[in-house]
């Protein structure tokens, strides 16, 4: 037993792709397939189904007491790992050893039903989540008050806002008190002030010594919550590091350190057609791609595409976010009028999209550039969150007299008159 | 309840005797049964019958009556048609009493049927993101049924008071009947609701599949008008050796009583059971990704 909780050795899991539409939709078919396969001599319809490896040969260990983070990109494979850990799927191939009671938390409020009480829904969830009646009797005015929503508490829940729904839901889940809980982003819920709330409670669930297993994309509760992070990518497992470590690798990685990226041809693959990006880059104002930029110095943002057939309505736009995840601006390139009139209808053939970003508006910092290109309420054809990552430097910004850092996204030079009267 | 403390392992072993350990690891062939797992979520299976019961009659406008008002309404239209119309033989019993004494366990195991092979679709919220016995949900879909039942077999007290029947001593084995009746149910249930997770058209199959069972139970009429030779045959329907055990034990008609009939009955509900419970081992893990 030792002080191991979790032990993962080459975990994998494949999925066929495609197959729960065409593989088993109908018995019929299914039947006939059955049928007929063993008297085909090429049997190539089974091995036409592509498969994809949504996790492979992860292994590593989680010591009793430990809270560790696991981020990565959508689609990664984090939460097809953690459905292997809280046994909701298995594995395709390797092992996993876990000592003690587990407590999943994928999703809050599983099995709620709509026309039964806050109250009843206290003792449905919590069975569903592995507690004992006894312990749900014990906890049930805590459980209670934590919510916040005594009065509706024997009302149906189906007459509940959403946000009194979600924080009954969490108040529920917050108070299983397995030796191992498997937690995957249910604090991206309600508004700020229940998150705060909810993070405090996962403060304590850690000091209390439990085993967590903490996936999120939130990187500032990663920071705050765990010491060790696993960085997913791709179904594998990059790296395991202190968090700080893990959080600057994950939000730099496979994003150039040189300003510039250009997508390979796997991650070409999600584009849709016509659409094919080529590649992005950073320009400073001597026009060298590079990839920190000063916060006095107005840059560049190039974004080169082609398109195959001509497209209707279609603007490229970027997402400039920290890399805490907090949203500065949102910004396309049809945005001014005349531009969207020329564009209308953009022909087929090689294009770049560029963007000045002015002087004097970003504060220091790393900053994380999304890349989008759609057709308004039509079609999306590509989309990559982290395409590119860049720093700020406020060497010579306004203010720089103070050596402080400054609280905020941007740090405009603003004008100001002092008057005495 | 004592309080372990998570951060002394030695306290905490001491406290809680062995860490229950898990291994997780690919499914090979035919997993074990598991049933030990079964075991440690008993209350959820209590908790989800509970929950069915709860909200099968909500926001309905006659409630838990609709448990007495199709079997009645059932056996006023068999009595009618049935009993006075055709002519059907009731084995000595008055026609109403004959069949609602066969309507009364069918109910409980169409409506079973009908629950439990949409119980893993219905609730695939939960299988894709928490793990327990997924046996749970086609178990409590059947027990669930059980109050129906009980609900139903208050107007039979009824009719058996009006009609002057008294209970016959062999009323005792009624409960054996009655979980002849949940083991078939159950082993259909687990076939059904397995193969609805993979195939759909389980969807369509049920309502006709209760129909055309229906048929082949001695509901509307005895299993006395099966000729001698067919009996046999006819038994390998469990539901057969259900109804006739009814009305042996609650009324007294000779064709229920123990026999060869009983035993293959028996026998089919078993193999029904059994072959339904490693079906749905069998299928269980494709449950999440394919749901």
């Amino acid at each position: 037993m030792g002080d191991i909780a979790i032990r993962v050795d080459n975990i994998g899991k494949q999925y066929r792709i495609g197959a729960p539409i065409n593989q088993y939709s109908t018995l019929r078919e299914s039947i006939s397939e059955y049928l007929s396969l063993p008297w085909q001599k090429n049997r190539s319809l089974r091995g036409t189904r592509e498969i994809l490896w949504a996790l492979r040969n992860v292994s590593f260990e989680v010591t009793q007491g430990q809270v560790l983070g696991i981020i990565g990109r959508n689609g990664a494979g984090k939460s097809t790992l953690l459905k292997i850990l809280s046994r909701v799927t298995e594995p395709s191939e390797g092992l996993a050893e876990i000592n003690g009671r587990v407590g999943s938390l994928l999703e809050v409020g599983t099995g709620f039903h709509p026309e039964l009480t806050g109250r009843e829904n206290i003792y449905l969830n919590g069975a569903i989540l592995g507690m004992h009646r006894s312990e749900i009797d014990r906890k049930l005015d805590e459980i209670i008050d934590f919510s916040e929503v005594e009065q509706f508490i024997d009302t149906p829940i189906k007459r509940y806002s959403s946000g009194m729904y979600l924080r009954l839901a969490f108040a529920v889940a917050a108070h299983l008190e397995p030796e191992i809980l498997v937690v995957d982003e249910v604090l991206a819920v309600g508004d700020a002030e229940f998150q705060r709330k909810c993070i405090g409670k996962m403060s304590d669930v850690a000091l209390e010594g439990r085993t967590v297993l903490f996936v999120s994309h939130n990187m500032s509760a990663i920071l705050r919550l765990t010491q060790e992070t696993l960085v997913i990518e791709k179904g594998l497992l990059v790296l395991r590091a202190l968090t700080p470590t893990a959080i600057d690798y994950y939000l730099s990685r496979g994003l150039s350190q040189e300003g510039k990226y250009y997508w390979k041809e796997e991650e070409i693959a999600n584009a849709e057609h016509p659409f094919r990006p080529i590649g992005i880059r950073i320009l400073n104002n001597k026009n060298e791609i590079c990839d920190t930029v000063r916060s006095i110095e107005p840059f560049r943002l190039e974004i080169e595409y082609t398109l195959d057939e001509p497209v209707t309505g279609l603007r490229i736009g970027i997402y400039l976010m920290t890399t805490r995840g907090e949203y500065v601006f949102t910004s396309f390139d049809t945005d001014d009028l005349e531009l969207f009139e020329t564009y209308s209808i953009r022909t087929a053939g090689h294009y770049i999209s560029r963007c000045d970003i002015p002087a004097n508006l970003l504060n220091e910092g790393s900053y994380c550039v999304g890349v989008n290109a759609s057709s308004y309420r039509v079609r999306r054809y590509f989309q990559d969150d982290q395409a590119l990552t860049f720093s700020v430097d406020a060497a010579g910004a306004t203010g720089m007299q103070w050596p402080e850092p400054r609280l905020g996204l941007i740090r405009p030079r603003l004008n100001w008159e002092i008057e005495e009267i | 309840m004592i309080n372990a403390s998570g951060k002394d392992p030695n306290m905490q072993s001491i406290v809680k005797g062995v860490v229950q350990t898990t291994i997780i690891k690919p499914p090979s062939g035919w997993s074990a049964l598991n049933l030990r797992d079964l075991w440690n979520y008993r209350e959820l299976i209590y908790f989800m019958t509970w929950r069915d019961l709860k909200v099968r009659y909500k926001q309905t406008l006659l409630g838990a009556s609709w448990a007495i008002i199709k079997p009645v309404l059932t056996m006023i239209v068999f009595t009618i048609f049935f009993g006075n119309l055709a002519g059907v033989p009731s084995d000595g019993v008055p026609y109403p009493i004959f069949s609602y004494t066969g309507l009364l366990p069918w109910e409980l195991f169409a409506t079973a049927l009908a629950v439990a092979s949409r119980s893993l679709v219905q609730n695939r919220h939960m299988i894709t993101k928490i793990y327990f016995p997924r046996m749970i949900l086609p178990i409590s879909s059947v027990l669930a049924g059980l109050a129906d039942f009980c609900i139903a077999f208050l107007v039979l007290i009824a009719m058996m008071v009006y009609y002057q029947f008294k209970p016959t001593g062999d009323i005792w084995t009624l409960p054996l009947f009655l979980i002849l009746a949940l083991i078939t149910a159950l082993g259909v249930g687990l076939w059904l609701s397995a193969m609805n997770v993979l195939y759909r058209d389980i969807n369509y199959i049920t309502p006709f599949l209760v129909q055309f069972w229906m048929f082949i139970t001695p509901i509307a009429y005895s299993s006395s008008l099966v000729p001698e030779e067919w009996q046999v045959l006819y038994s390998l329907n469990p539901m057969v050796a259900v109804v006739e055990g009814f009305r042996w034990a609650l009324l007294g008609t000779s064709q229920g009583a123990p026999s060869i009939t009983l035993v293959v009955s028996t026998a089919v509900a078993l193999l029904l059971l059994i072959t339904g419970l490693l079906y749905f081992r069998r299928t269980e893990r494709l449950f999440a990704d394919m749901v």
